[in-house]
């Protein structure tokens, strides 16, 4: 590799020099910091600058950028595409100019003047101990994608995958394809005008599927072990006695639901007391059969109620909505109103859910003479002429009656099929969790073999922004395996994994990340001979990408990080670093600031802040000129899990007087990208009071703050109000050192 | 096979929102070239204009600015802002599209320092916040904007002022005129997102007439600390604070004379709206009536922690009408309890109104030709030339949204990789 010719270029702009002493930044750069080129532009943005910076890549040989200026929130065209992957913007701008009000006079002013100057050290020792990563890769990379699962979910997404030009491999546990949809009648509506039922697609789908060459399929086979990571997942098949090993680069987990067991339901709804209670899938077969009819004594069935929530949104059975199953028995309704002569359906729910256009359809089953009815089963007993007496009470009508009906059908929640596990009590040390007889996966991750839940045993990992994604990277669950839903949303949902299945293979392939740090080639590496087996790296990551061998030391699996750092930050023992993210670099960075002597009373702040949240609120500030203390210095982390405490006894010894910790908002509604670096980072943090008081300093010196991206009208009193509490109590002694 | 196709075709995103972002960002970064045409001038769409998202009560804005990174570090994918489909020529595989480019007044040199605003006097409605306050005519849309670069309204552009204004690095140009651009693509998504029904629309709610009539999206910007409030929920008429207040939901979906379908989000989107009433004031009494309670999946626990706040009062009926005291101007609420065939005429602080999604494919936002198939109330839907996702195909939750619009990138990358 080319030695490394750091250019720096300070722009005078947007009132830069004419609050700050330019020249004497310059020299920092080009005396101080030794860096080789250093020069000034008073529009560097400009074509004119951005052209001095091109000619000295191709005439000087400068081949890594320190460019100050102002926040990479603006100009990243014009800063961040010269090709370079050396690059460090130091914002004198909108974190140091905006931030401070030089109108006060002269000593604002040379507060400014050293914030400029130490963010300018800063970047210069940030980029000397920066280097490029070497993307990592392997000859074995596989872009091919298992689909565990052989329903509709599963399905769609082999097909979509080989749409694609893609291999997939489908594993399904029966004898059969098609899952719980092909032992379904007919489908709720998906297309205008909404109130017309669907051919059953499944069919088709396997037909599709079989003929698709690109697609392998297993059936009567289960997963007896996945073992590596993507690009490199190493799957072990298991079909009777056979055990076939596939190469894979991603995942799918379509694995479906279990209904709830009825059997546990409330004895009110009547499950068991007469064959004529049967759950929607049983009449969902009796229809695809042509026989809906009384199980009792095989007398068509005229009169049927559908009890919705049978056992969901209840604390004592599932807790949460299944969200398909009003659509679901709508239809079911209909069953009952187009194919039966004199036919009577009769819906009892708690809310009716029908969103978005199935709201039309809803309308077609009252307008079929659907009687629907807000109320709950209250008993169940034998009818006058068999079938069934169901004593009901009607919450409109304020009243309880009595149905004579033939059957009732209890539409019955779905659980998940993939086994999870408590993402928030990681396995004991030094053992791989309990095996789980019934796991889909079998991984063999040391953090289990399970995949983490986020609620009520789904394996996602964010509600809202990123629905795809688990924290095992190159797996994705779709379907009623990953959170409930109906047919057409799950058609959609299998279709998503795929991108995302292949996305991740072709990110491998490049040696690059995926979210939430998209693209990054970084990864981490590690110094073996400093390990002491604590395991706090492989136990923390919160992704699961770092397995131990037999004697405890970490084994990393590059394609499974997320590059947040975590175990960079968990290593007392600062052996694991990133080519261009490091303890060293960090604790550089800190070293570099030029602290006052106690003389001069004038304290110094470290703010570490996450560059997903709090840097953007930070940037903020700038933009509405808030005013923050003069005596904080920021530096950006990938996310708060990186933070190694190596660095508050670096800030302490350097002669720092206070520490802020800016992480995003954990605990269950958490914010943080990577899932638990905020958290912790906390939990880290209250083992600090340890080494301060080794130092014999306050534990009250270092604070942590959870931010908002909002929060940016609060953080100038956050900041000086801890700047002014740090300031009311002794400087740091060991300035004097 | 992947590498040929990342040199291949472009796919198009029309519409910058939550849902055009993901279907941009997710084909990009397999490996795709992607060109994301928005009509404002900053991307972000609606979910730019909420204070929080359900069920987590978090910024809208931490997770667009992270799809704001993914772009930043993406070369693969070209935005243009202030820019209009007019035209689609051709089938999958090989369109050709004319973009019109609106002028921004302010050329790309621009970096956000703000001298031009400063200086600028003339202040104009604000359509960020619904109108309810003003802005100065050259801006960003609002704090988080991306592209984080000013612009001006076309009405100031035409003023002495305008060709005045200082700008230190010479990025005001008042004479810019639109330009057309055309565009090889091979495959379209239609990602133009909805717009609130229109309250005015549903006469006996008095919105419009009575002055402490609200709607969800307007309480969004008033609880959000760059509102015209500065985050306080103070009602209209006279900024008093709000310590009775009632949400009205279905006002205007599920309803033959308005929208039809079920906008599914107003549900939660008003039990979130109540959270905020909850942390401002601690005593605000807060009645919801519904029709039902559509919390659906695992929205229910969302549902079910707003449930545990006694000061909610849950009230099953739909409205009749909304009276104004013609003296406090207070907004009474008239109507049936559903469940006790109780009459009620309950007095109001204030009424926010949870309108449904229009589809803005139905209105401003066809698309140019015959190459969509709709559906009656105007979603996209398929059958057509361009494929659609998020809330131009089908009333979404954000979490639906992306769902959808990850889908729709793959079918996108299927639909360029055919050769016209």
């Amino acid at each position: 590799m080319e030695a490394k010719k750091i250019g720096c270029y300070i722009c005078t702009g947007c009132g830069i020099a004419e609050a700050l002493n330019v020249a004497a930044l310059e020299k920092i750069a080009s005396k101080e910091q030794k860096l080789p080129v250093a020069r000034t532009h008073g529009f560097l943005c400009g074509a004119e600058g951005l052209q001095m910076i091109r000619d000295d890549i191709a005439n000087e040989g400068v081949n890594a950028l320190l460019i100050a200026a102002c926040s990479h929130r603006v100009k990243t065209d014009e800063f961040e595409r010269f090709g370079t992957p050396l690059l460090d913007r130091v914002d004198l701008r909108d974190k140091a100019l905006w931030v401070q009000d030089i109108s006060a006079g002269k000593e604002a002013k040379e507060d400014l003047q050293m914030m400029a100057a130490d963010y300018l050290r800063m970047g210069s020792v940030k980029l000397k101990k920066m280097n490029a990563p070497d993307p990592f890769q392997d000859e074995g990379f596989s872009r091919d994608v298992l689909v565990v699962g052989g329903g509709i979910a599963g399905l769609t997404a082999a097909k979509e995958v080989a749409a694609t030009g893609y291999r997939a491999i489908v594993v399904e546990k029966s004898p059969a394809l098609g899952g719980m949809v092909a032992r379904m009648h007919k489908v709720s509506p998906t297309l205008p005008p909404y109130r017309v039922l669907e051919e059953n697609p499944i069919q088709g789908l396997i037909a599709a599927v079989q003929g698709e060459s690109r697609i392998k399929v297993y059936t009567n086979a289960t997963i007896q072990s996945t073992k590596g990571a993507p690009g490199l997942f190493d799957v072990e098949i298991k079909n009777g006695d056979t055990v076939s090993t596939e190469r894979v680069g991603s995942i799918i987990l379509t694995t479906g639901y279990n209904l709830y067991d009825a059997s546990k339901l409330d004895a009110r709804l009547g499950y068991g007391v007469s064959p004529d209670v049967v759950t929607s899938l049983e009449f969902e077969e009796m229809a695809k059969a042509g026989q809906l009819v009384r199980k009792s004594d095989g007398k068509p069935a005229k009169r049927v109620l559908f009890s919705l929530c049978a056992g969901q949104r209840d604390a004592n059975h599932l807790e949460y909505c299944s969200g398909a199953c009003c659509t679901y028995s709508l239809k079911q309704a209909l069953y009952v109103l187009e194919q039966q002569q004199d036919g009577a359906a009769f819906m009892l729910f708690q809310e009716m859910r029908t969103p978005g256009q199935m709201e039309e359809f809803y309308r077609r089953v009252q307008e079929e003479g659907g009687v629907i009815i807000k109320g709950d089963v209250e008993q169940v007993g034998k009818g006058a002429s068999g079938g069934l007496s169901v004593q009901i009470t009607d919450k409109l009508l304020r009243g309880k009656e009595t149905l004579e009906v033939d059957l009732l059908v209890l539409a019955t929640g779905m659980i998940s099929t993939v086994d999870t596990q408590d993402p928030n009590k990681p396995s004991p040390v030094g053992q791989v969790a309990e095996e789980t007889a019934k796991s889909v996966l079998n991984l063999e991750y040391r953090q289990g073999r399970s995949m983490p839940e986020l609620k009520w045993g789904f394996p996602d990992s964010h509600f809202i922004c990123f629905p795809y994604e688990t924290r095992r990277t190159g797996i994705y669950a779709a379907g009623p395996a990953r959170r409930p839903m109906g047919i057409a949303e799950t058609v959609t949902d299998a279709t998503g994994a795929a991108l995302k299945a292949i996305q991740v293979v072709e990110a491998v392939a490049k040696g690059a990340a995926v979210h939430p740090r998209s693209g990054d080639l970084s990864y981490p590496s590690f110094r073996r001979e400093g390990c002491t087996q604590c395991k706090r790296c492989t136990e923390e990551c919160p992704f699961g990408a770092i397995n131990e061998d037999d004697k405890g030391n970490p084994l990393f699996n590059p394609t499974r990080c997320r590059r947040c750092g975590t175990c960079m930050g968990a290593c007392p023992q600062k052996i694991i670093s990133f080519a261009n993210y490091s303890v060293d670099m960090i604790g550089s960075m800190i070293k570099e600031v030029e602290v006052p002597p106690a003389d001069d009373e004038k304290p110094r702040i470290l703010i570490f802040a996450c560059v997903n949240d709090a840097i953007p609120a930070l940037d903020m500030v700038g933009q509405k000129r808030g005013a923050l203390s003069p005596y904080v210095r920021i530096i950006p982390l990938r996310c708060m899990g990186s933070m190694n405490l190596v660095w508050i006894a670096d800030a302490m010894s350097s002669g720092f007087d206070g520490i802020m910790l800016m992480g995003c908002r954990h605990g269950d509604d958490y914010q943080c990208h990577n899932v638990r670096g905020s958290a912790l980072a906390e939990i880290r943090l209250s083992k600090v009071s340890e080494t301060l008081n080794r130092l014999q300093l306050e534990s009250s010196r270092v604070k942590m703050v959870e931010i908002n991206i909002m929060d940016a009208d609060q953080l100038p009193t956050i900041i000086n109000e801890f700047a002014e509490q740090i300031g009311s109590m002794d400087l740091n002694p060991y300035k004097e050192f | 096979m992947a590498d040929d196709q990342a040199a291949g075709r472009t796919i198009l995103v029309v519409g910058g929102g939550i849902s055009g972002l993901t279907a941009a960002v997710e084909a990009a970064e397999v490996g795709y070239t992607v060109l994301l045409v928005e009509k404002e001038p900053q991307l972000g769409g609606r979910v730019s204009q909420h204070f929080q998202y359900f069920p987590k009560l978090c910024s809208p804005s931490c997770g667009l600015e992270i799809n704001y990174q993914r772009i930043k570090n993406n070369p693969r994918i070209r935005v243009l802002t202030l820019a209009e489909v007019e035209a689609i020529i051709g089938q999958e595989g090989d369109f050709t599209v004319r973009i019109r480019q609106h002028p921004r007044f302010v050329t790309e040199k621009c970096t956000a320092c703000g001298e031009c605003g400063k200086a600028c006097t003339a202040l104009v409605s604000n359509p960020f916040n619904f109108g309810m306050d003003q802005v100065k005519a050259i801006r960003n849309s609002h704090a988080m904007a991306y592209p984080n670069w000013y612009f001006m309204d076309a009405d100031y552009a035409a003023s002495a002022e305008a060709r005045s204004l200082p700008c230190p690095v010479g990025a005001i140009d008042p004479d810019m005129t639109a330009t057309v651009l055309e565009e090889k693509v091979g495959s379209i998504v239609w990602a133009t997102g909805w717009q609130p029904y229109d309250a005015e629309k549903i006469h006996p709610y008095g919105f419009g007439r009575h002055a402490n009539v609200s709607t969800n999206m307007r309480f969004e910007r008033l609880a959000n600390s760059y509102g015209p409030t500065a985050g306080r929920l103070l009602r209209p008429s006279d900024g008093k604070e709000v310590k009775k207040i009632a949400f009205i939901q279905c006002a205007g979906s599920r309803d033959h004379n308005h929208l039809p379908f079920c906008s599914r989000v107003c549900c939660l989107a008003s039990m979130k709206q109540a959270t905020y009433v909850r942390e401002q004031y601690p005593d605000a009494q807060i009645t919801i009536y519904y029709i039902d309670l559509r919390a659906m999946d695992r929205y229910e626990g969302f549902q079910k922690k707003v449930e545990t706040d006694p000061g909610i009062t849950w009230i099953k009926s739909k409205p009749a009408r909304i009276d104004e005291d013609p003296v406090s101007k207070d907004p009474i609420v008239i109507g049936e309890n559903t469940l006790t065939g109780i009459r009620y005429a309950d007095s109001y602080d204030l009424v926010v109104l949870a309108t449904g999604m229009e589809p803005t494919s139905a209105t401003t936002a066809r698309v140019p030709g015959n190459n969509a198939a709709y559906d009656e109330y105007g979603f996209v839907v398929k059958g057509g030339q361009v494929l659609s996702s998020g809330c131009a195909a089908a009333p979404l939750d954000v979490a639906g949204a992306v769902q959808a619009s990850t889908a729709v990138a793959l079918k996108a990358i299927q639909a360029a990789a055919k050769r016209g």
